[in-house]
Protein backbone atom coordinates (compact mmCIF):
# COMPACT_ATOMS: atom_id res chain seq x y z
CA UNK A 1 0.00 0.00 0.00
CA UNK A 2 2.87 2.56 0.84
CA UNK A 3 4.92 1.73 -2.01
CA UNK A 4 1.90 1.86 -4.37
CA UNK A 5 0.83 5.73 -3.03
CA UNK A 6 4.76 6.03 -3.40
CA UNK A 7 4.06 5.17 -7.09
CA UNK A 8 1.80 7.34 -7.50
CA UNK A 9 3.38 10.34 -6.37
CA UNK A 10 6.21 9.81 -8.65
CA UNK A 11 3.88 9.71 -11.38
CA UNK A 12 2.50 12.69 -10.65
CA UNK A 13 5.51 14.65 -10.24
CA UNK A 14 6.82 13.38 -13.35
CA UNK A 15 3.48 14.51 -15.09
CA UNK A 16 3.32 17.80 -14.08
CA UNK A 17 7.33 17.84 -14.95
CA UNK A 18 6.77 16.67 -18.28
CA UNK A 19 3.41 19.67 -19.21
CA UNK A 20 5.39 22.18 -16.71
CA UNK A 21 7.27 23.76 -19.98
CA UNK A 22 3.81 23.83 -21.75
CA UNK A 23 1.88 26.11 -19.10
CA UNK A 24 4.94 28.46 -18.86
CA UNK A 25 4.26 31.84 -19.98
CA UNK A 26 6.10 32.77 -23.13
CA UNK A 27 5.26 37.03 -22.63
CA UNK A 28 8.91 38.33 -21.89
CA UNK A 29 7.51 41.62 -20.25
CA UNK A 30 4.27 41.81 -18.34
CA UNK A 31 3.64 45.29 -19.54
CA UNK A 32 2.96 43.39 -22.91
CA UNK A 33 -0.18 41.48 -21.89
CA UNK A 34 -3.62 43.51 -22.13
CA UNK A 35 -5.36 44.95 -19.28
CA UNK A 36 -8.79 43.36 -20.12
CA UNK A 37 -8.08 39.56 -19.29
CA UNK A 38 -10.29 38.28 -22.03
CA UNK A 39 -8.88 40.24 -24.71
CA UNK A 40 -5.28 39.04 -23.14
CA UNK A 41 -6.54 35.39 -23.51
CA UNK A 42 -7.87 35.61 -27.34
CA UNK A 43 -4.66 37.62 -27.98
CA UNK A 44 -2.86 34.54 -26.24
CA UNK A 45 -4.94 32.26 -28.47
CA UNK A 46 -4.35 33.91 -31.76
CA UNK A 47 -0.32 34.04 -31.33
CA UNK A 48 -0.68 30.67 -30.56
CA UNK A 49 -2.14 29.91 -34.09
CA UNK A 50 0.74 31.79 -35.60
CA UNK A 51 4.29 30.44 -36.33
CA UNK A 52 7.22 32.88 -35.41
CA UNK A 53 9.26 33.08 -38.79
CA UNK A 54 12.60 33.38 -37.03
CA UNK A 55 12.40 30.09 -34.93
CA UNK A 56 10.01 28.20 -37.31
CA UNK A 57 8.56 25.65 -34.78
CA UNK A 58 7.68 28.01 -32.45
CA UNK A 59 3.93 30.22 -32.29
CA UNK A 60 4.83 33.72 -31.74
CA UNK A 61 3.08 33.15 -27.96
CA UNK A 62 6.06 30.86 -27.18
CA UNK A 63 9.14 32.13 -28.85
CA UNK A 64 11.32 35.03 -27.23
CA UNK A 65 12.98 36.19 -30.50
CA UNK A 66 12.34 40.14 -31.65
CA UNK A 67 10.11 39.57 -34.73
CA UNK A 68 7.86 37.49 -32.07
CA UNK A 69 7.61 40.06 -29.42
CA UNK A 70 6.61 42.43 -32.25
CA UNK A 71 4.10 40.20 -33.95
CA UNK A 72 2.16 39.71 -30.10
CA UNK A 73 2.27 43.32 -30.30
CA UNK A 74 0.74 43.47 -33.43
CA UNK A 75 -1.59 41.27 -32.26
CA UNK A 76 -2.89 42.44 -29.19
CA UNK A 77 -2.88 45.95 -30.85
CA UNK A 78 -5.47 44.65 -32.77
CA UNK A 79 -7.72 42.60 -30.53
CA UNK A 80 -7.97 45.78 -28.79
CA UNK A 81 -9.01 47.80 -31.70
CA UNK A 82 -11.99 45.15 -31.91
CA UNK A 83 -10.92 43.27 -34.64
CA UNK A 84 -12.29 39.72 -34.96
CA UNK A 85 -9.74 36.54 -35.08
CA UNK A 86 -10.96 36.03 -38.78
CA UNK A 87 -9.32 39.65 -39.84
CA UNK A 88 -6.09 39.36 -37.87
CA UNK A 89 -5.59 35.93 -39.62
CA UNK A 90 -5.94 37.36 -42.64
CA UNK A 91 -3.67 40.47 -41.94
CA UNK A 92 -0.54 38.27 -41.00
CA UNK A 93 -0.93 35.98 -44.26
CA UNK A 94 -1.63 38.64 -46.35
CA UNK A 95 2.12 39.55 -45.13
CA UNK A 96 3.62 36.11 -44.85
CA UNK A 97 1.55 33.71 -46.61
CA UNK A 98 -0.41 30.64 -45.17
CA UNK A 99 3.01 29.36 -43.92
CA UNK A 100 2.81 31.74 -40.89
CA UNK A 101 -0.41 29.46 -40.14
CA UNK A 102 0.36 26.69 -37.62
CA UNK A 103 -2.78 25.40 -38.82
CA UNK A 104 -2.67 25.40 -42.21
CA UNK A 105 -6.52 25.96 -44.11
CA UNK A 106 -7.83 23.23 -46.51
CA UNK A 107 -6.36 23.79 -49.69
CA UNK A 108 -5.56 21.87 -52.65
CA UNK A 109 -1.93 21.70 -51.51
CA UNK A 110 -2.70 20.19 -47.92
CA UNK A 111 -5.61 18.13 -48.68
CA UNK A 112 -3.62 15.22 -48.91
CA UNK A 113 -2.54 16.20 -45.24
CA UNK A 114 -5.90 16.54 -43.82
CA UNK A 115 -7.03 13.44 -44.87
CA UNK A 116 -4.58 11.14 -44.22
CA UNK A 117 -5.88 9.78 -41.06
CA UNK A 118 -9.34 9.28 -42.96
CA UNK A 119 -7.44 7.35 -45.50
CA UNK A 120 -4.86 5.60 -43.24
CA UNK A 121 -8.05 4.25 -41.00
CA UNK A 122 -10.07 3.33 -44.47
CA UNK A 123 -6.90 1.54 -45.75
CA UNK A 124 -6.25 -0.38 -42.30
CA UNK A 125 -10.19 -1.32 -42.25
CA UNK A 126 -10.06 -2.57 -45.93
CA UNK A 127 -6.77 -4.52 -45.28
CA UNK A 128 -8.66 -6.13 -41.90
CA UNK A 129 -11.90 -7.00 -43.99
CA UNK A 130 -10.09 -8.33 -46.75
CA UNK A 131 -8.10 -10.82 -44.47
CA UNK A 132 -11.00 -11.39 -42.71
CA UNK A 133 -13.72 -12.21 -45.21
CA UNK A 134 -10.70 -14.50 -46.92
CA UNK A 135 -11.79 -18.16 -46.95
CA UNK A 136 -10.29 -20.41 -44.82
CA UNK A 137 -7.86 -23.30 -46.87
CA UNK A 138 -9.81 -26.57 -46.18
CA UNK A 139 -7.52 -29.40 -45.68
CA UNK A 140 -8.04 -31.95 -47.94
CA UNK A 141 -9.05 -35.65 -46.69
CA UNK A 142 -6.18 -37.78 -45.53
CA UNK A 143 -5.34 -39.99 -48.12
CA UNK A 144 -4.85 -43.89 -47.38
CA UNK A 145 -0.62 -43.51 -46.86
CA UNK A 146 -1.13 -41.00 -44.50
CA UNK A 147 -4.17 -42.57 -42.83
CA UNK A 148 -1.86 -45.28 -42.03
CA UNK A 149 0.92 -43.35 -40.81
CA UNK A 150 -1.09 -41.60 -38.23
CA UNK A 151 -2.43 -44.73 -36.50
CA UNK A 152 1.13 -46.09 -36.62
CA UNK A 153 2.24 -42.79 -34.78
CA UNK A 154 -0.73 -42.77 -32.34
CA UNK A 155 0.03 -46.25 -31.45
CA UNK A 156 3.59 -45.60 -31.03
CA UNK A 157 2.80 -42.68 -28.69
CA UNK A 158 0.32 -45.10 -26.41
CA UNK A 159 3.15 -47.99 -26.10
CA UNK B 1 1.58 -26.45 -49.26
CA UNK B 2 0.27 -27.99 -52.65
CA UNK B 3 -3.11 -27.52 -52.55
CA UNK B 4 -3.10 -23.48 -51.59
CA UNK B 5 -3.98 -21.55 -54.94
CA UNK B 6 -1.55 -20.82 -57.47
CA UNK B 7 -1.42 -16.91 -57.38
CA UNK B 8 -1.13 -16.94 -53.25
CA UNK B 9 2.75 -17.36 -53.67
CA UNK B 10 2.68 -14.46 -56.08
CA UNK B 11 0.07 -12.25 -54.33
CA UNK B 12 2.06 -12.93 -51.18
CA UNK B 13 5.63 -11.79 -52.69
CA UNK B 14 3.79 -8.44 -54.18
CA UNK B 15 2.45 -7.16 -50.94
CA UNK B 16 5.69 -7.78 -49.67
CA UNK B 17 7.17 -5.92 -51.82
CA UNK B 18 4.61 -2.83 -51.84
CA UNK B 19 5.81 -1.67 -48.90
CA UNK B 20 9.43 -1.58 -49.88
CA UNK B 21 8.43 0.01 -53.23
CA UNK B 22 6.64 2.82 -51.66
CA UNK B 23 9.53 3.27 -49.28
CA UNK B 24 11.59 3.33 -52.26
CA UNK B 25 10.00 5.65 -54.28
CA UNK B 26 9.26 7.93 -51.08
CA UNK B 27 13.40 7.72 -50.25
CA UNK B 28 14.49 9.09 -53.99
CA UNK B 29 11.43 11.51 -53.65
CA UNK B 30 13.29 13.20 -50.41
CA UNK B 31 16.71 12.86 -52.02
CA UNK B 32 15.84 14.67 -55.18
CA UNK B 33 13.66 17.52 -52.63
CA UNK B 34 16.76 17.65 -50.22
CA UNK B 35 19.74 17.92 -52.91
CA UNK B 36 18.33 21.14 -54.37
CA UNK B 37 18.80 22.15 -50.77
CA UNK B 38 22.83 21.81 -51.99
CA UNK B 39 22.53 24.20 -55.08
CA UNK B 40 19.85 26.46 -53.80
CA UNK B 41 16.39 25.15 -55.81
CA UNK B 42 15.05 24.01 -52.50
CA UNK B 43 15.17 25.77 -49.06
CA UNK B 44 12.96 24.34 -46.12
CA UNK B 45 12.63 28.09 -44.66
CA UNK B 46 11.94 29.81 -47.11
CA UNK B 47 8.73 31.52 -46.43
CA UNK B 48 7.08 32.36 -49.72
CA UNK B 49 6.43 35.82 -49.77
CA UNK B 50 2.70 37.03 -51.19
CA UNK B 51 4.33 40.20 -51.58
CA UNK B 52 5.42 39.62 -54.53
CA UNK B 53 3.65 41.60 -57.75
CA UNK B 54 2.14 43.68 -55.36
CA UNK B 55 3.04 47.07 -55.03
CA UNK B 56 4.48 48.09 -51.76
CA UNK B 57 2.66 48.80 -48.92
CA UNK B 58 1.67 52.12 -47.13
CA UNK B 59 4.74 53.45 -45.46
CA UNK B 60 6.54 56.71 -45.26
CA UNK B 61 10.10 56.30 -43.30
CA UNK B 62 12.32 59.16 -42.16
CA UNK B 63 16.09 59.99 -42.51
CA UNK B 64 18.86 57.46 -41.49
CA UNK B 65 22.03 59.29 -41.88
CA UNK B 66 23.82 59.74 -43.93
CA UNK B 67 20.90 59.27 -46.15
CA UNK B 68 17.31 60.72 -46.82
CA UNK B 69 14.45 58.78 -46.22
CA UNK B 70 11.60 58.16 -48.47
CA UNK B 71 7.84 56.81 -48.64
CA UNK B 72 5.88 54.09 -50.70
CA UNK B 73 4.72 57.12 -52.82
CA UNK B 74 9.03 57.64 -53.75
CA UNK B 75 8.55 54.08 -55.02
CA UNK B 76 5.50 54.08 -56.75
CA UNK B 77 6.65 56.97 -58.65
CA UNK B 78 9.82 55.12 -59.94
CA UNK B 79 10.55 55.07 -63.77
CA UNK B 80 13.31 52.45 -62.97
CA UNK B 81 14.16 49.60 -60.92
CA UNK B 82 15.38 49.58 -57.32
CA UNK B 83 16.90 47.43 -54.77
CA UNK B 84 15.45 48.04 -51.57
CA UNK B 85 17.85 46.05 -48.85
CA UNK B 86 16.72 45.49 -45.46
CA UNK B 87 19.63 45.95 -43.07
CA UNK B 88 21.14 46.23 -39.44
CA UNK B 89 24.33 47.05 -37.86
CA UNK B 90 23.91 44.05 -35.84
CA UNK B 91 23.27 41.81 -38.64
CA UNK B 92 26.65 39.82 -39.59
CA UNK B 93 24.99 38.72 -42.82
CA UNK B 94 24.82 42.27 -43.74
CA UNK B 95 28.39 42.85 -43.00
CA UNK B 96 28.82 39.79 -45.42
CA UNK B 97 26.76 41.48 -48.20
CA UNK B 98 28.17 45.02 -48.00
CA UNK B 99 30.88 44.30 -50.85
CA UNK B 100 28.79 42.89 -53.07
CA UNK B 101 25.82 45.93 -52.91
CA UNK B 102 28.71 48.23 -53.47
CA UNK B 103 29.65 46.30 -56.83
CA UNK B 104 26.29 46.53 -57.40
CA UNK B 105 25.50 50.37 -56.49
CA UNK B 106 26.38 52.08 -59.98
CA UNK B 107 24.26 49.53 -62.29
CA UNK B 108 21.38 49.41 -60.26
CA UNK B 109 20.38 52.34 -57.19
CA UNK B 110 20.25 50.34 -53.83
CA UNK B 111 17.77 52.25 -51.57
CA UNK B 112 18.25 50.77 -47.79
CA UNK B 113 16.20 50.86 -44.81
CA UNK B 114 17.75 49.86 -41.59
CA UNK B 115 15.72 48.12 -39.12
CA UNK B 116 15.38 48.32 -35.73
CA UNK B 117 18.61 50.06 -35.32
CA UNK B 118 19.84 53.19 -32.89
CA UNK B 119 20.66 55.79 -35.47
CA UNK B 120 24.24 56.40 -34.67
CA UNK B 121 24.92 52.68 -34.74
CA UNK B 122 23.64 52.35 -38.10
CA UNK B 123 25.48 55.47 -39.41
CA UNK B 124 28.55 54.21 -38.27
CA UNK B 125 27.88 50.86 -39.84
CA UNK B 126 27.51 52.57 -43.45
CA UNK B 127 30.54 54.35 -43.35
CA UNK B 128 32.66 51.47 -41.96
CA UNK B 129 31.03 49.68 -45.15
CA UNK B 130 31.14 52.42 -47.80
CA UNK B 131 27.79 53.54 -48.39
CA UNK B 132 26.25 51.74 -51.40
CA UNK B 133 22.59 53.53 -50.61
CA UNK B 134 21.65 56.16 -52.70
CA UNK B 135 18.63 57.16 -50.20
CA UNK B 136 18.32 55.55 -46.10
CA UNK B 137 15.80 55.58 -44.10
CA UNK B 138 15.15 53.80 -40.34
CA UNK B 139 12.54 51.46 -39.64
CA UNK B 140 12.81 52.19 -35.76
CA UNK B 141 10.04 50.03 -34.55
CA UNK B 142 10.43 47.33 -37.04
CA UNK B 143 6.33 47.40 -38.15
CA UNK B 144 7.15 48.54 -41.68
CA UNK B 145 8.91 45.61 -42.08
CA UNK B 146 6.27 43.28 -40.73
CA UNK B 147 3.88 44.77 -43.67
CA UNK B 148 6.84 44.03 -46.39
CA UNK B 149 6.64 40.67 -44.66
CA UNK B 150 10.12 40.85 -43.54
CA UNK B 151 10.79 37.85 -41.13
CA UNK B 152 14.64 39.03 -40.62
CA UNK B 153 17.39 41.11 -42.36
CA UNK B 154 19.07 41.16 -44.36
CA UNK B 155 16.20 40.80 -47.08
CA UNK B 156 16.25 42.33 -50.29
CA UNK B 157 13.02 43.30 -52.87
CA UNK B 158 13.77 44.04 -56.56
CA UNK B 159 11.03 47.10 -56.59
CA UNK B 160 9.93 47.18 -60.82
CA UNK B 161 8.48 50.66 -62.31
CA UNK B 162 5.14 52.05 -60.36
CA UNK B 163 6.55 49.89 -57.31
CA UNK B 164 5.85 46.37 -57.88
CA UNK B 165 7.55 44.17 -55.95
CA UNK B 166 9.66 41.68 -58.88
CA UNK B 167 11.94 39.28 -56.77
CA UNK B 168 12.80 39.23 -53.25
CA UNK B 169 14.96 37.04 -51.13
CA UNK B 170 15.77 36.95 -47.70
CA UNK B 171 19.38 35.45 -48.21
CA UNK B 172 22.33 37.56 -48.02
CA UNK B 173 22.98 39.31 -51.97
CA UNK B 174 25.78 37.57 -53.69
CA UNK B 175 27.36 38.10 -57.08
CA UNK B 176 25.78 35.03 -58.37
CA UNK B 177 22.17 36.33 -57.37
CA UNK B 178 23.02 39.79 -59.30
CA UNK B 179 24.46 38.34 -62.63
CA UNK B 180 21.93 35.55 -62.71
CA UNK B 181 18.66 37.21 -61.44
CA UNK B 182 18.68 40.35 -60.48
CA UNK B 183 19.99 42.51 -63.30
CA UNK B 184 18.94 39.98 -66.11
CA UNK B 185 15.68 41.18 -64.36
CA UNK B 186 15.91 44.83 -63.77
CA UNK B 187 17.23 44.64 -67.37
CA UNK B 188 13.57 43.59 -68.56
CA UNK B 189 12.06 45.58 -66.64
CA UNK B 190 13.41 48.73 -67.47
CA UNK B 191 12.57 48.39 -71.51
Amino acid sequence: MKALSFRTGMMAALFCLLFAPMVAMAVDDPAEMLPDPAQEQRAEAIGAQLRCLVCQNESIEDSSADLARDLRHVVREHVAKGESDHQIMDWMVSRYGNFIRLRPPLTAGTLLLWIMPVLALCMGIGVAWWHLRRPRAVAPPLTDEERRRLSDLTRTRRE
Amino acid sequence: MSSESPSSPTRRRLLMAAPLVVAAGAGVGFWRMLSGMSHGSFDPHDIHAPVLNRPVPDFSLPDQAPGTGFSAQDLRGLKAPVLVNYFASWCIPCVAEMPVLNGLKDRLPIWGIAYKDKPEHALGFVQRAGNPYARIAADRDGLTAIDWGVSGVPETFLIGPGGVIRWHTASPITEAMIADTILPLAGSLKS
